[in-house]
């Protein structure tokens, strides 16, 4: 890490607000696409990126430059989209709408249909937020591992654990809407 | 559910969810949200007081002829 990243970090650590601007101004992109990752929405990525930089500032003190500020700022991103995600209600009606947004963002396999993707996004929906993001983050947007696992504050072990339970119960839910996955 | 079934829902999830663009970034600076965000905490009482205040509210109306000793002491 450079040396000036470094003082900036340490002034960050004693509450100086240019030093946090600074850090916002370097961090913000990251920080921003990390919770877009995870909500899918970009309108509320931005509300959410605002709520992480404002938690980060109240933390300051708590923050170990030592450990680097990347993995802290997204295991703080990480925790205010699971708190926006606990809020929500999962989407249950399939609108032609989607389908048809569904068909025309359609990428690799055209055996697809549009139908069965709409339908497996519903059912990932419908999983309990903490799988959700562990699945997102490992799965669709290919995250190694380690770095979910610092994100959400558990075990690699705990994050293939998660993984592993939301698309099991993804695949219970695709069979009981009469679909074979 | 075996690895090949594994395989086959990660496939069908990804097909779901397309990826996120690496370059993706807010439409807007959002540093003044950030700045607005950070005075209004400044500027709302902590919980605590919040809590005194109801305390204080509770003790009066369970106990109201002991607000003239309370005055008194004030």
């Amino acid at each position: 890490m450079p040396e000036r990243s470094t003082e900036v970090l340490d002034r960050f650590r004693q509450g100086e607000a240019d030093a946090f601007e600074t850090i916002y101004r370097e961090h913000q992109r990251e920080v921003y696409g990390w919770i877009l990752r995870i909500v899918r929405n970009a309108g509320t990525a931005e509300e959410l990126t605002v709520e992480t930089f404002w938690r980060i500032y109240r933390a300051h003190a708590a923050f170990d430059p030592g450990r680097g500020f990347e993995p802290w700022a997204r295991r703080i991103a990480t925790n205010a989209a699971l708190d926006w995600l606990r809020t929500r209600r999962p989407e249950r009606e399939l609108t032609g709408e989607m389908v048809a947004e569904a068909a025309a963002t359609a990428v690799g396999d055209p055996g697809v249909s549009a139908e069965i993707r709409v339908k497996t996004a519903q059912a990932f929906g419908r999983l309990a937020p903490r799988l959700r993001v562990a699945a997102v983050l490992a799965v669709v947007e290919e995250r190694p591992y380690k770095e979910v696992a610092e994100a959400l504050g558990i075990s690699v072990a705990a994050v293939k654990l998660r993984v592993f339970r939301a698309l099991r119960l993804l695949r219970k839910d695709l069979e009981q809407q009469g679909m074979k996955p | 559910m075996n690895s090949h079934d594994q395989e086959r829902m990660k496939e069908l999830l990804r097909q779901a969810l397309p990826r996120v663009a690496a370059d993706a970034e807010p439409e807007r600076d959002l540093w003044p949200a950030v700045l607005r965000r950070l005075d209004a905490q400044d500027g709302a009482p902590p919980w605590f007081d919040w809590a005194l205040l109801g305390g204080l509210i509770a003790l009066a109306a369970a106990f109201p002829t002991a607000i003239p000793v309370f005055l008194y002491y004030l």
